[in-house]
């Protein structure tokens, strides 16, 4: 086990040095670095000013060392516009974003597994059918639109929340509810299929042969499928957080997505690529712990790892 | 495993109207330019914000009503279609060809070639398609193929790790080791005995992947991304319709449709295809 996270862990860490040489090379072979961050109907002598303040005229290999160093260190350069590190913009962004994706994934994990559940067991009962029929349109049902139907119903015809921002008491509801709905379709289509392979196990049918209850069948097939269910739903989470873009542009939520949106309009790249590897930084870690919460909850994975 | 015992026989009206569904707009984005009563980009500024023309006090020239700028939205959904279904197919096409193409090779030869790969693939997988996709607009610039090329490369992983699997079960099978004994190259060994018997789960990955691309697409062009300004796209469409919500509910509500029933009808069939060719992983 010792072995199985000491490699996790570097695997992880290369992961990461992975996406910092992507988007060092990404910015550099496509164009010119200094030319993305310079306000429009810049001079050229502003452009050669900025090229040097930027440090962009000296060698690739030296800048590369200088990126890496500054990564190390969690410094992501200064913000163009607002003359500030866009590493503490961005943690200024962080906890408006982690408290929606945290609601959302909470509604999205139960919602998800009592709709898989239903949707797995029930097959051929109404129960069941509406829970498939909640399962497909929710998976269809992009978020913005969603969004927007919320915001049609509750904030303008019925007026019981606000439409945007973050201030206002309940303002969290409608943008959780949308962001989770998705990934509970998601994550419910996951325990379905999951919990359908284990009902079809030849010990199910032992089970069922040897008279035990439909609640008592359904625990045993539970217990079985729930390691790699949580894994995926670890997986699932980090979805749900890159998710947030859309989400908070459509109820102006002030959190990271909106803050990429900003500084993609704004050409503020420094932030832009701070968010980039937050984000990403946040997906390996919870691929990362997905990986650890299979491997310690399912005895099956441990042998085959040692 | 009843589905698949008795399904061949059963009436399935999900898939029936699943396909017809499909049909429906795929003929309408393929005929776009017949269809569509007006020019999608002419503005008619005297004509902005106008109903439905079924609707009571509607402006008559516009079916579904007009937007902002006085452009008619039937026109607009229908050109729209056509480039969700343009931008889907080919970036889930691209991306299958190369994510196949690695992870057959990488699977085949093993070793060094193979865990280079499937490192370049964990790190493209663990930045979040939607989030290196804006990443990758915002540097390259927007436009149609930037956003196929940008969708494709994305996410090719998935492919590849799933190819590469199927390479790795069957490589010791015994018409594989027939083939190879038998003095078959590399190239035909992968391409006319491994592929072919790796193909019902690869087709599978396929078929999600297209509703995943129109929801990308949507969503970057909802975020302003990927398309400029006067092409219509679905998810710019609802962009603005979104800044008129409570006067004019037209302009949020058909190309709102529209990509519901897109999705909704790719995810039907991606599921029964499932059910027929990748039993073990169906949902029953």
């Amino acid at each position: 086990m010792a072995r199985f996270l000491i490699r996790r862990l570097l695997h992880a860490a290369l992961t990461l040095a992975g996406i910092a040489v992507l988007v060092f090379f990404g910015l550099r072979v496509t164009g010119d670095p200094t030319l993305l961050m310079a306000p429009e109907g810049a001079t050229l002598d502003q452009i050669d000013l900025l090229r040097r303040q930027l440090g962009f005229d000296r060698p690739y290999l030296w800048q590369f060392v200088d990126h890496l160093w500054g990564l190390a260190r969690l410094d992501f350069g200064t913000s163009v516009v607002q003359r500030l590190p866009a590493g503490s913009i961005v943690l200024a962004r962080l906890p408006y974003t982690l408290s929606l994706a945290g609601a959302a994934f909470g509604l999205a994990l139960c919602g998800g597994l009592v709709l898989g559940i239903l949707a797995a067991s029930r097959r051929s009962r109404v129960s069941g059918l509406m829970a498939r029929a909640v399962i497909l349109a929710g998976q269809s049902l992009p978020t913005f639109l969603s969004g927007t139907l919320l915001i049609l119903l509750f904030a303008i015809v019925l007026n019981w929340l606000p439409s945007s921002g973050a201030d206002a008491p309940g303002a969290l509801i409608l943008p959780a509810l949308v962001l989770g709905a998705y990934s509970m379709a998601v994550l419910a289509r996951l325990v379905q299929a999951g919990l359908s392979e284990e009902l079809g196990k030849d010990y199910i049918r032992a089970c069922r042969s040897r008279g035990l209850g439909r609640g008592r069948i359904l625990l045993h097939a539970l217990r079985n499928a729930a390691p790699a269910l949580l894994a995926m739903a670890a997986l699932e989470g980090g979805n749900l957080f890159a998710g947030t873009v859309i989400v908070e542009t459509v109820f102006a939520w002030p959190g990271l997505g909106h803050l990429l949106l900003q500084s993609v309009q704004a050409r503020d790249f420094p932030v832009t690529q701070a968010v980039v590897l937050m984000v990403a930084g946040v997906y390996v870690a919870a691929n990362l712990l997905a990986d650890l919460a299979h491997a310690a909850l399912d005895p099956r994975l441990r042998a085959r790892l040692s | 495993m009843s589905g698949v015992v008795s399904g061949q026989k059963k009436r399935d009206p999900a898939l029936f109207g699943a396909v017809f569904l499909l049909g429906l707009l795929s003929l309408a984005a393929l005929l776009a330019p017949l269809l569509a009563p007006h020019d999608p980009m002419r503005q008619m500024l005297l004509m902005r914000l106008k109903p439905p023309g079924f609707s009571p006090g509607g402006g008559a020239p516009f079916l579904f009503g007009s937007d902002e700028l006085g452009r008619d939205i039937l026109s607009r959904t229908v050109f729209s279609l056509r480039l969700s279904l343009l931008v889907a197919l080919s970036s889930s096409g691209l991306s299958a060809i190369l994510g196949v193409f690695v992870g057959l090779v990488a699977g085949w030869r093993g070793g060094g070639i193979d865990r280079l790969a499937m490192r370049l693939a964990d790190v493209v997988l663990s930045v979040p398609t939607l989030i290196l996709a804006i990443f990758a607009i915002a540097v390259i610039g927007p436009g149609v193929a930037t956003l196929i090329g940008v969708l494709a490369f994305a996410r090719w992983p998935r492919h590849a790790r799933l190819a590469r699997a199927e390479t790795l079960r069957l490589r010791e099978k015994s018409y594989v080791q027939a083939a190879r004994l038998a003095g078959a190259g590399t190239g035909r060994i992968l391409f006319r005995h491994i592929l072919p018997n790796a193909a019902g789960p690869l087709i599978v990955l396929v078929a999600a992947e297209v509703g995943l691309m129109v929801l990308f697409e949507a969503g970057l062009t909802f975020l302003g991304l990927g398309i400029a300004p006067p092409q219509p796209a679905l998810g710019a469409m609802l962009g603005s319709g979104r800044l008129y919500l409570d006067s004019a509910w037209w302009m949020t509500v058909f190309p709102g449709l529209a990509i519901f029933c897109l999705v909704l009808a790719l995810t039907i069939l991606s599921d029964r295809l499932r059910d027929r060719l990748d039993p073990a992983r169906a949902a029953g």
